[in-house]
């Protein structure tokens, strides 16, 4: 856990995706690691030049398929065949057939809210404050038109006199400091 | 290029691109922030719309049958309405298989048309989605208040209780249970997820407190972040991959209520398919319904071009002659199947008492659609397609009314004939509906981006990345 005083990090404006990209993949190469672009749309660029790449949200989508496959057909053959026999016209009272119809909607039911509550979950959200909320041009362009890299303080390679210099060999409209 | 050739001189109509001759998805000139402000501006604007509130009046006007039918419904009983022996379906499963149908377009447009990679869906793909949810909510009611004792309706879950009673799982009725209820919770799940960024967008751009704080909320905190992105990105495709299956799985399980039974007309296996793609047909006439008018009010002709009302009427196109398959083959079939019964229910659907129910769906179903939409003049031609997708809507009313009534009201048993007759409380609770459904979708309309904004950004020329070489373009900087 960094110790929150000081500032959160360095945060660099940029006009275009391109503009990002570069800027981005420079900062790897120098060094920074503690770093995060933010976007108005997803850039799949600026993931590669964080080198960001697994996800563990088809893995929990699969867990939660699995989980409702077997949880739906042990359920309805437990109520069926144990909990409540019932002779319906003379079919088995493991009738695995008409089973598998509610089985493969939940397998798609818990799939799917796997998939959309562990992609909340890995995204640590909801979480209403951020510190880069404190930046007031992050507000105005960042879920618009303006694309940005944030610099954290956490990282070993940052200093805030150098930083800033680093960044502003790029073409940025404005680095600005975030406070926690 | 002949044979598509722009109905406008390409120099003329800047939405025509001259490279293919088709219309452009999004108007030309657009940028990052154009978009954002058309979008957010309809939501976001402190001037209503005269328009909208008269809508919206005349939609809760008509919705309040839907009030006042299920009450004297609930006082009275199932009585009220025209359902009877041997007709014990009547509008109440109609309407219900209707509903559900026009839902299936918007997860169609929002998961399957992704997979495709269809990038035309982004425009329309988050209305569609609504409408999805709200018709589902007004097909929902239909089962709900037909089994009679709607205070008990909860049995049809599995849920341990102290009367040690537990559903039944051959039934198809289970099976709806548990096909709507999914359908209803991942289309909802995947509304929302698509809406989330979005609503970052309404949060930072909102300048009322507590426009601020509701969209604050409802964004979780969404900042744009490239790994959350990510994450996000990978999971709308896997909901995607997940809606795809299911909406091909609910309407498959709700005409094996029929299937499963015996009755001629009914215990055939082709209505799977034929379900599924008759849901997709009328789905898509009411994206229509509703896409027309509102690129009109809100001047989104440049979002929702004719691009999107052409390849919409195409797959209306397709999904209709799927139909017109399924009834020349439910006809094929009576003969070849050689069963008097069937024999029988294909001449009494055809020429018996109800027989002019049939050739209104016939008529407005495969004789109009399938005959127009073949040409690219009437494809682009508003009125006509807002027009025509009225008819579809009502042509696929009635195919399922000639289902449901027709194979029930003259079985086997001459002696048990009957005859189906709707009473004015049918017509009340389904006009009900529709209004229902105009008032949910006013609202959304106005309180929601009903054009996803991320989705759109990354359709513009500028979202080009091209690290090391020249930087795009900057247009973003544009004033609109």
């Amino acid at each position: 856990m960094p110790p929150r005083e000081g500032i959160y990090g360095l945060l660099a404006e940029f006009n275009t995706p391109g503009e990002l990209v570069q800027a981005t993949e420079e900062a790897y190469s120098v060094g920074y690691r503690r770093m995060e672009c933010y976007t108005p749309y997803p850039v799949e660029e600026a993931a590669t030049a964080l080198h960001f790449h697994k996800t563990r949200v088809p893995l929990i989508c699969l867990l939660g398929g699995v989980m409702g496959l077997v949880t739906a057909f042990l359920m309805q053959t437990w109520i069926n065949v144990w909990a409540y026999p019932l002779n319906i016209a003379g079919r088995p009272l493991f009738s695995w057939p008409a089973f598998i119809i509610p089985a493969y909607e939940w397998t798609i039911l818990f799939s799917g809210l796997a998939a959309a509550y562990g992609m909340l979950a890995l995204n640590g959200l909801p979480q209403l404050y951020h510190p880069v909320f404190n930046a007031p041009n992050f507000r105005d362009g960042a879920s618009t038109d303006k694309f940005f890299l944030c610099l954290e303080a956490a990282d070993p390679k940052f200093s805030p006199s150098e930083t800033r210099a680093f960044l502003e060999q790029f073409p940025a409209v404005s680095v600005v400091e975030v406070d926690h | 290029m002949a044979t598509k050739g722009p109905m406008n001189d390409p120099i003329v109509d800047p939405m025509i691109d001259p490279r293919t001759g088709e219309y452009a998805v999004i108007a030309p000139g657009h940028n990052f922030k154009s978009v954002t402000q058309k979008i957010a501006g309809i939501v976001l604007t402190s001037n209503t719309p005269l328009g909208w509130f008269f809508g919206l009046m005349v939609g809760a006007g008509v919705a309040l049958g839907v009030v006042i039918g299920i009450t004297w419904l609930f006082l009275k009983g199932v009585g009220i309405w025209g359902v009877t022996i041997p007709g014990a379906w009547g509008f109440a499963i109609i309407n219900f298989v209707w509903w559900i149908g026009i839902g299936h377009a918007g997860t169609l447009i929002s998961a399957i048309l992704l997979l495709f990679k269809q990038t035309w869906r982004n425009s329309i793909n988050r209305f569609a989605e609504a409408m999805t949810i709200f018709a589902v909510c007004c097909a929902g009611i239909f089962p709900l208040i037909h089994v009679g004792r709607p205070w008990l309706a909860y049995w049809l879950f599995p849920y341990p209780n102290t009367m040690n009673v537990w559903p039944q799982f051959r039934s198809p009725l289970a099976w709806d249970v548990f096909a709507v209820s999914t359908y209803a919770t991942i289309s909802v799940v995947f509304w929302y997820i698509g809406m989330i960024p979005d609503f970052g967008t309404l949060r930072d751009r909102a300048t009322m407190p507590f426009a601020k704080y509701m969209y604050g909320m409802a964004a979780l905190g969404w900042r744009g972040s490239t790994r959350h992105w990510i994450r996000y990105e990978s999971a709308s495709l896997l909901l995607a991959g997940l809606a795809t299956p299911l909406v091909l799985s609910v309407h498959t399980v709700i005409s094996f209520d029929f299937a499963v039974a015996a009755l001629a007309g009914w215990h055939t296996t082709i209505f799977p398919p034929y379900f599924v793609a008759g849901a997709i047909y009328s789905g898509f006439a009411m994206v229509i319904t509703l896409a027309i008018p509102i690129r009109k009010f809100y001047h989104l002709e440049d979002l929702i071009t004719l691009r999107h009302v052409d390849n919409m009427a195409k797959v209306m196109l397709g999904t209709g002659c799927i139909v017109a398959y399924g009834y020349g083959m439910e006809i094929f079939m009576s003969w070849y199947s050689a069963s008097h019964w069937e024999f029988f229910m294909m001449w009494n659907r055809m020429f018996g008492p109800m027989g002019w129910a049939y050739w209104v769906l016939i008529g407005s179903n495969i004789a109009i659609p399938l005959t127009t939409l073949w040409s690219r003049r009437l494809r682009v031609n508003v009125l006509f397609l807002f027009l025509l997708s009225f008819v579809i809507n009502t042509g696929m009313w009635f195919e399922r009314f000639v289902i449901v009534v027709t194979s029930l009201y003259r079985d086997y048993l001459p002696s048990s004939w009957g005859t189906y007759r709707a009473t004015k409380w049918d017509y009340i609770i389904y006009v009900g509906t529709l209004g229902m459904f105009a008032f949910l979708f006013l609202l959304f309309v106005r309180l929601l981006p009903m054009i996803p904004m991320s989705e759109i950004r990354m359709m513009l020329p500028q979202t080009k990345v091209n690290p090391g070489g020249p930087v795009a373009e900057v247009t973003s900087e544009e004033s609109v």
